[in-house]
């Protein structure tokens, strides 16, 4: 508040990078799969409690915002797995150049929908029967 | 060769040396990562299956002991990740000491009590009648 210089990054005149952008993206999935781990365990821990419960955590799952939360969580889970197998590359010490990270950065994004498209299509043709 | 020294020459006049765990939070969030990469593709692929199904399902799914095993597997693995991500993300924005430790111990808890739950659920399920 007493101190007037300026932040940086200036936000309001930042010109945003893939790069920087992913990096963001990372943490922030990583964050949403914190809950998703807790809705697997919710899971495993509703079928354990027994049917009623497994009823009651089925028909949570099936409203709009338990498909919201599962969306979600697809999205997040093929993007910070993509993204992870990417970090893990640069760690051996290859892929660091600035082409190669623009390479490698939107393949990771066109991995992740292209996962989340197929495993939404498998999950509902599947779970209909 | 030059001789390159990492360590300053404070820590050598104090001379105790290094407490020798400066690298494992980093690889320990590396061989996580590696683990978790086959091991969360197997569930999802597994769990579309199971998605709409009935609890009989997965009941007799965690019976065999493949899938049971690698489930809790997959829980430790997940949430071990979890717990060193999340210590970066509170150690990076809080700064406040009190609040940084007082968020570390509960975050570390929180995911403990998950990971058990998790784990008790799948060997009830997989033991159970």
């Amino acid at each position: 508040m007493s101190d007037p210089r300026p932040l940086s990054p200036h936000l309001q005149i930042y010109r945003w990078q893939l790069t920087s952008v992913m990096s963001i993206l990372h943490r922030a999935s990583g964050i949403a799969l914190a809950v998703g781990a807790i809705l697997l365990v919710s899971w495993l821990g509703a079928a354990s409690d027994g049917p009623e419960s497994y009823t009651a955590f089925q028909h949570f799952m099936g409203s709009w915002f338990g498909l919201l939360l599962l969306f979600g969580w697809t999205v997040a889970l093929f993007y910070h797995l993509c993204n992870g197998i990417r970090h893990l590359w640069w760690d051996t010490g290859r892929g660091l150049e600035l082409r190669s990270v623009y390479a490698s950065g939107w393949t990771v994004l066109a991995a992740t929908a292209a996962l989340t498209v197929v495993a939404w299509i498998a999950g509902l043709s599947g779970g209909s029967h | 060769m030059s001789e390159t020294r990492l360590r300053s020459p404070l820590g050598r006049a104090i001379g105790l040396g290094s407490a020798k765990e400066g690298v494992h939070h980093w690889w320990m969030q590396r061989v996580t990562a590696i683990v978790l990469v086959p091991l969360i593709l197997w569930p999802v692929i597994s769990v579309i299956g199971l998605a709409g199904a009935e609890r009989g399902a997965l009941v007799a799914w965690l019976h065999n002991p493949m899938p049971a095993v690698l489930m809790i597997v997959l829980l430790v693995a997940i949430f071990y990740h979890t717990a060193l991500g999340l210590q970066v993300v509170i150690e990076d924005y809080i700064h406040s000491e009190a609040w940084k430790l007082t968020a570390l111990i509960v975050m570390r808890l929180l995911c403990i009590l998950f990971v058990v739950r998790g784990v008790l659920a799948v060997l009830k399920l997989a033991l159970g009648a």
